[in-house]
């Protein structure tokens, strides 16, 4: 019978507070908003889903496992607005069911701009996961499940054993994602896909009128699929912010293991890489979990956030030369891809485009902000010479 | 179905955006199979026109619109008129002519519903629909003779043309409208909460139909060079306006970046003010006032700017912000608008922040991939407007007006 592999990405930006070209001072970000957001994810989403894992790892006595991603800021940001949440998180690390990946500490795009940023910036994260839960990820996944064939080889070079990637349809064709594959151009590295249709069915459609989701249901459908592995890969704030604790999530958690325990098994993605690898699987363009694209453009689909980001990273050198810890500090909290996730123009218009958490009323005004805080940075920058 | 309109001014000799709209609502509205008298009265010794010109003119948008009946009234009215400039072109009037309209503006508006009485008398039609409040007693009038149910349409009410301080003569013609007519329509759902909060009309009598903007005889063929960073003001020098805004937000942009220029088109009560007011702060040489432009001379200004601003303190509809997206320029848009309501790529702040209007400025005349993705995204979402929309949802007004009246 198929493996089941749970991963949860856990992720808060420090959004930006309504700066002008007036504004002067380094305090660039919305404190009073972000405690806000924290604060209500952690008592909606992160303690009372924490809480149910938590036991449901005690009562199957290493039967269960889950495996998390948790960015640098959203740790920070838990530290200062939400000990409990981090301490529940911690709890979790104890059990030694639960296994933390590597990504980004700032969950940015450095690697689109600057391979030198992309590693440091990685580095910051394990250093984060080796103080915070005790473990050093071998596991990569990168911001918004982005992925190519580069970046699986960089992983690679960087000693990762497996890497994560959306199970994009038009990159998979007729092979299904329930297997285990190796990237192209790579020999030691391992690819596991997501299962996007059943990772949906709960994350995106768990709580459609014409879909009530029961745990029998879906368990019959994992148990319908042929293959090693169903990857079902997904934002933690789905338990209680995207699907409110009125839908059911909840018990829809707590529930799901004891069905899926009769017939399948759990595993972390460390452990799923054990399976054998199917063949090679070849992504030269980007893919990523985000739209019905599946692609970068909503990061870099269009000239604003072209501009911003390559005015961003030009930086690099002369932040670092600069030898000033708080700027560094603000110029990274700028890398977060929220931040141009925000000047998407795709959608822009339409009634039911998912806005979560967005401050802005149009990408207009988020490009704007952004670009009065960059220009800040760089008044900063001037100022050291 | 026909229908008896009357209205005021009509392009291309109209001063603002209620002739626009009725020119488009017309077209709109023969393409959704309505006939359409329209009245228009035929305005004389205006200041900005010549009799000559202005006779021409209207024989001009007799030719082009064959579809449409035109019948004129000899009157003295004129869009935006107040109660004292009525009084000024009444003194003006040779003693012959003097005879021929009322003394003052009220004796005139009743003079026109007099006109227009006689008009419905012999015009044949099924409903009557009239055009902001000097139209209201013609079309409460023309219901009296010929019975048929009137639509009155709001798209500026008293409170939006004085900045809240209305004139009680005025107020009383509106309500006495709204409240003798059938149904109204209103321009925005800012609008129609204005008619509701003053006027005491009750919600459910009132249906928003938002313009629309017409593309027919539009081309973009001179692309201007915009190398100069430039930020357009285009609109009456007015209170309602709210050109005071746009002088105090050039002055905080200018500290920032002394390279951008700023065109103040357009005339009004205000100019005088206007102008010495950016001499006391000394921005003069920044700032061109450029009068009153017609035609070309509009798409030309919209195309050589870097961003147009309407920081309207109180704009029912707002016609321009969608002209400028025709043209490829970016918008800043006052929130205090009824087309805040319907377009989204552009900047909406309150008339108010200076801060905000002046950080905008300076976005988008500074930020070039800012420029170009509003200029694109706005050029694209405006081609969407029709004005066989509005139309239609006007005929759907239309049909259960008489629905009811009927039954």
């Amino acid at each position: 019978m198929t493996d089941v592999c749970f991963y949860f990405q856990v992720h808060q930006p420090y959004r930006l507070r309504m700066y002008t070209v007036f504004d002067t001072g380094n305090n660039y970000f919305d404190d009073k908003n972000n405690e806000k957001i924290m604060k209500k994810v952690a008592e909606k989403c992160y303690i009372p889903a924490n809480k149910i894992l938590l036991k449901l790892i005690k009562k199957n006595k290493g039967r269960f496992k889950i495996a998390f991603s948790i960015t640098g800021t959203a740790i920070e940001q838990m530290q200062k607005y939400a000990p409990e949440a981090l301490e529940s998180f911690k709890r979790l690390a104890e059990t030694g069911c639960v296994e933390f990946l590597s990504e980004t500490y700032h969950h940015s795009l450095a690697f689109i701009y600057s391979k030198e940023e992309f590693i440091e910036n990685i580095k910051l994260h394990e250093e984060l996961m080796k103080k915070t839960f005790n473990q050093v990820p071998t596991i990569f996944r990168h911001t918004e499940l982005i992925y190519n064939n580069d970046l699986a080889k960089a992983a690679e070079d960087l000693g990762y054993k497996g890497i994560l990637a959306e199970g994009a349809d038009h990159l998979l064709g007729w092979r299904s994602p329930n297997y285990v594959y190796t990237p192209e151009n790579c020999k030691k590295i391992k690819l596991l896909l997501k299962d996007h249709k059943l990772s949906d069915d709960i994350a995106v459609r768990f709580s459609n009128k014409e879909h009530p989701l029961t745990v029998k249901k879906f368990a019959s459908w994992i148990n319908a699929i042929e293959g090693d592995v169903v990857n079902l890969f997904m934002d933690y704030e789905t338990f209680g912010e995207h699907q409110g604790k009125e839908t059911g999530i909840f018990e829809f958690l707590e529930k799901l293991p004891d069905e899926l325990l009769k017939n399948n098994k759990f595993i972390t993605p460390s452990e799923a890489i054990l399976h054998k690898s199917r063949g090679e699987f070849d992504s030269k363009e980007f893919t990523s979990w985000a739209d019905i694209e599946r692609d970068v453009s909503a990061w870099l689909g269009n000239e604003m956030q072209k501009e911003a980001g390559r005015k961003l990273y030009i930086l690099k050198e002369e932040i670092e030369k600069s030898n000033d810890k708080k700027l560094l500090e603000d110029w990274r909290k700028m890398q977060t891809s929220d931040h141009f996730y925000y000047m998407c123009t795709k959608r822009f218009g339409d009634e039911n485009v998912n806005n979560y958490f967005n401050p802005y009323e149009t990408p207009y005004e988020a490009f704007t902000v952004y670009m009065n805080i960059l220009n800040d940075i760089m008044t900063r920058l001037k100022n050291k010479k | 179905m026909k229908v008896l309109m009357f209205g005021w001014e009509f392009p291309p000799f109209s001063n603002g955006g209620l002739g626009t709209a009725c020119q488009g609502l017309t077209k709109g509205l023969k393409n959704n199979n309505v006939h359409v008298t329209f009245v228009l009265p035929k305005a004389q010794k205006d200041a900005k026109a010549s009799h000559v010109n202005l006779i021409s003119a209207n024989n001009l948008v007799l030719e082009n619109c064959d579809d449409i009946d035109f019948a004129e009234i000899q009157t003295l009215l004129m869009p935006y008129i107040s109660y004292d400039e009525y009084g000024e072109k009444y003194k003006n009037l040779e003693d012959n002519e003097s005879t021929v309209y009322g003394k003052n503006l009220y004796e005139e508006v009743y003079r026109y519903s007099k006109k227009a009485a006689l008009i419905a008398r012999f015009n044949d039609h099924d409903i009557i629909h009239a055009h902001d409040w000097m139209t209201y007693k013609a079309g409460v009038e023309a219901k009296k003779v010929s019975g048929k149910p009137l639509i009155v349409h709001m798209h500026a009410t008293e409170f939006d043309r004085t900045g809240g301080h209305p004139n009680q003569k005025i107020y009383d013609i509106e309500r006495m409208g709204m409240r003798e007519a059938d149904h109204i329509i209103a321009v925005s759902n800012f609008t129609k909460q204005k008619v509701v909060d003053h006027y005491g009309i009750p919600p459910d009598k009132i249906t928003v139909v938002h313009n629309a903007v017409e593309f027919n005889d539009y081309s973009n063929s001179e692309v201007l060079s915009k190398k100069d960073k430039i930020v357009l003001f285009l609109g009456r020098l007015t209170l309602q306006k709210g050109p005071e805004y746009f002088l105090q937000a050039a002055k905080k942009v200018l500290e920032k970046d002394p390279d951008i220029k700023f065109v103040v088109a357009g005339d009004g009560d205000m100019e005088n003010f206007m102008i010495n007011k950016a001499a006391e702060m000394g921005i003069s040489n920044k700032v061109l006032f450029s009068g009153f432009l017609r035609g070309n001379d509009i798409d030309k200004a919209y195309q050589m700017a870097s961003v147009y601003v309407m920081p309207s303190v109180s704009e029912p509809f707002g016609i321009t912000p969608l002209e400028a997206m025709r043209n490829g320029t970016p918008t800043i848009i006052s929130k205090q608008s009824g087309v805040s309501e319907v377009i989204k790529n552009t900047f909406k702040v309150d008339f108010w922040d200076i801060n905000q209007l002046a950080n905008k400025m300076y976005a988008l005349t500074n930020y070039d991939s800012l420029h170009h993705e509003m200029a694109n995204n706005g050029g694209k979402e405006v081609h969407k407007f029709s004005w066989d929309i509005p139309a239609g949802k006007c005929v759907d007004v239309y049909r259960k007006t008489l629905t009811y009246a009927g039954a």
